[in-house]
């Protein structure tokens, strides 16, 4: 089968400073890759190159997404193609409610495929069933978005964001922390029901905790900016076994 | 951000055609012989046309104010046409103009009273009064409001049929030589709206009065005057363009409303006049003084006003708080980009006691521009256990523009209360990161953001008119970044 996501090469960093060294990755349809390392290691530098934010530059090597040069498309055309970012901070946007940015978002990209505007009805009957599905309570639609949400009900609206732009590939971004027990099993169940034979994603944590959860098909540990070592999910345990410092290439 | 900024592309400004009608014109300047003739054209009576010479004499003793925080150009009040009308036919001078209906039709302003299907109307009723440079062209549902003994039509109308409410209110609230652009208006005004709710009535749809300039080297000096008698109430838009040209044109208006006791009006502004060009070229120099006198015990005064053209502004709709317990809120946008320039605020005047008002100013300077809040809070020694709540936000697009804050506060009263907030921001990248993240490009996202910021007093607009506002917001920042 076709790679959706092939990285080859692959150095970026910010400024000066060089984060990613080197990194080659393959991602196939239906697989979830686990990106597993300690602080400072690029895990996030890898989520925020892939999905094009532009203080990051890169240096070296080579993306293709979709059989497309992903480096070569602008953030919003990155998320028209189907790829998705949970941001590790989601951000706040004041006066702007949770239903008119959702709204906003699938026009755009209903627009870019060619397809007629949802009727409000329409939208309106979606935004509820994705809200139901990360079990969302109704009044967050007419908030705005993330102001004065705590900590989970941030991540679970990450969640509810990626269910409702129903991406091809979605990367999680340490989607894990600062949740606790319950919003971690909602979101994690809400990841497991979007998983398909043609979508893929990479879970970006710190911790085993999330992949007790969501269950990687494949796990990299990324340390200093390289890949070291691949492997099954055996390399979870492994990791929590030894610790980040003693596994190396 | 900075990266962003890229050569600013010509905005698109869609009310900037040039309506091709047969005008008639007063001759270029100023002096006392154009006065009497624009009186004579308008068949005033004498009263009226001293007033006028006497606002003359006062002007001409009088200098322009260079208090704003603005460049000005020198104006040159001898090179400008102060009265343009348009003919009239001559065999039908009923008729209006066929080129008139449909330049407000393209404008999106119903000047004929649509008919609608039985059971069937897609919109609110709205009574409007439209002015074509110097000269109201229609009044609609004047039939409809009579029935309730509301009176709306417009200035010149109003002078013939009611000359005892326009003599006993005209300049009431705005002395004639309150200040340089107030005695110019006295002096020359043209036309303009008249409204007066009797006692107790509430007027059962949205007035309106649109204003469009069009003639080239004119001015448009227009004159409001609205009066709520006791326990009256009303809702009340303005909404103004002018045509896309290399010059400057001058707008110099007055407003003044009057609400009685326990009377209720809301006035709601969207200023659109042409901005000038990318690099500053043209543009509507907008001069123009509202003020409002709550007289009565109880009375309250609300204005809403979102700016979003001229090449300069310079206005401060206002409230004298008279009547004790009578209250006043200003909610206001002013968005400027490139060379475009803004010093717009308002001034509460506490007299009367428990008097309460709240400012809410959100400021958004992109491009080149510079934007200023002016606002004056005034507790009188009388205004006992007077309140003010004043937050004043500006936003910054960009690195070049500038956002700046003038509050004054004068206390004249122990018991009275007064906060002020001021904050000042910048469209963060990771808003526009987040936004763009989600397939929304980053032009939109700057719009959706600036909505977001101006919520607050957008929910305030009347329904149509907030629909307009957003879709001027989004069009007005276009090109503000790469």
């Amino acid at each position: 089968m076709e790679n959706l996501l092939e990285i080859h090469g692959l150095h970026a960093g910010i400024a000066e400073r060089e984060i990613l060294k080197g990194i080659d990755l393959a991602v196939r349809p239906g697989q979830v890759h686990a990106i597993m390392g300690p602080n400072g290691a690029g895990k996030s530098t890898l989520g925020a190159v892939l999905a094009g934010r532009p203080d990051y530059t890169v240096t070296a090597g080579s993306v293709r997404y979709r059989g497309k040069d992903l480096l070569a498309m602008a953030p919003e055309e990155r998320s028209w193609e189907g790829l998705f970012l949970s941001f590790q901070y989601p951000i706040e946007i004041p006066g702007v409610s949770l239903t008119n940015f959702m709204k906003a978002a699938l026009s755009a990209r209903r627009k870019h495929a060619g397809l007629p505007e949802l009727s409000p009805a329409e939208f309106l009957r979606l935004l509820r069933e994705k809200m139901a599905f990360v079990q969302m309570k109704s009044d967050f639609a007419s908030r705005s978005v993330n102001v004065g949400f705590s900590g989970g009900e941030k991540k679970r609206n990450e969640i509810f964001q990626m269910a409702m732009l129903d991406p091809t590939l979605s990367i999680l971004d340490e989607t894990d922390s600062g949740l606790d027990v319950d919003a971690l099993r909602i979101v994690a169940d809400g990841v497991n029901r979007l998983r398909r034979p043609d979508n893929a994603a990479i879970v970006i944590t710190h911790y085993k905790r999330l992949l007790e959860y969501i269950v990687p098909d494949v796990v990299h540990i990324l340390k200093d900016g390289r890949i070291v070592r691949t492997g099954g999910p055996e390399l979870v345990d492994l990791i929590e076994e030894k610790g980040f410092s003693e596994i190396d290439g | 951000m900075d990266d962003m900024l890229k050569e600013l592309t010509a905005q698109e400004y869609k009310e900037g055609f040039v309506t091709e009608v047969e005008q008639e014109f007063v001759p270029k300047g100023l002096n006392e012989d154009i006065i009497r003739t624009i009186s004579r054209l308008k068949d005033e009576p004498q009263w009226l046309l001293d007033f006028r010479l006497d606002a003359f004499a006062k002007w001409q003793q009088m200098t322009p104010p260079t208090w704003g925080h603005l460049t000005l150009p020198p104006i040159d009040f001898q090179d400008i046409i102060y009265y343009a009308a348009p003919k009239r036919n001559a065999d039908r001078p009923k008729e209006i103009d066929p080129a008139l209906v449909e330049t407000f039709d393209k404008l999106g302003i119903p000047i004929a009273e649509r008919e609608y299907l039985a059971g069937v109307k897609d919109k609110r009723e709205v009574a409007v009064d439209a002015v074509f440079d110097s000269v109201s062209v229609s009044t609609t549902f004047r039939k409809t409001l009579a029935e309730k003994g509301i009176i709306f039509c417009s200035f010149n109308e109003a002078v013939h049929e009611h000359p005892d409410l326009v003599r006993k209110y005209l300049a009431s609230v705005v002395p004639v030589g309150d200040n340089f652009y107030a005695a110019l208006n006295s002096a020359v005004f043209s036309d303009g709206s008249f409204c007066y709710v009797p006692k107790g009535v509430k007027c059962p749809m949205e007035l309106s009065s649109y204003f469009r300039i069009n003639a080239s080297g004119t001015g448009q000096f227009e004159r409001t005057l609205i009066v709520a008698d006791e326990g009256a109430q009303l809702s009340y838009m303005e909404g103004c363009t002018a045509p896309m040209r290399d010059e400057n044109q001058l707008h110099a208006a007055v407003v003044e409303i009057i609400v009685e006791k326990d009377a209720d009006v809301k006035y709601s502004t969207v200023q659109n006049w042409y901005p000038g060009d990318a690099q500053g070229r043209g543009g509507i120099l907008n001069l123009v003084t509202k003020r409002g006198l709550c007289r009565g015990a109880g009375s309250h005064l609300s204005w809403t006003q979102v700016e979003t053209g001229s090449a300069i502004t310079w206005k401060y709709p206002s409230t004298v708080l008279m009547g004790d317990d009578s209250s006043s809120e200003f909610y206001s946008v002013a968005l400027t980009n490139n060379m475009q320039q803004a010093d717009t605020g308002t001034k509460m005047i506490h007299i009367g006691r428990r008097t309460r008002s709240r400012i809410v100013s959100k400021g958004i300077s992109a491009g080149h521009s510079q934007n200023s809040y002016r606002g004056l809070v005034r507790i009188n020694p009388g205004a006992s256990g007077a309140r003010n709540y004043s937050q004043c936000d500006s936003l910054l697009i960009g690195s070049q523009c500038g956002a700046h804050t003038f509050p004054v506060i004068l206390g004249a009263n122990p018991t009275a209360v007064v906060e002020h907030e001021a904050t000042t921001s910048k469209i963060s990248e990771d808003q526009l990161f987040y936004c763009n993240q989600r397939g929304i490009p980053p032009e939109e996202a700057v719009g959706l953001i600036v909505n977001g910021y101006a919520q607050e007093v957008l929910q305030r607009l009347p329904m149509e008119f907030a629909v307009e506002a957003r879709k001027l917001l989004q069009v007005s920042l276009e090109g503000s970044i790469g």
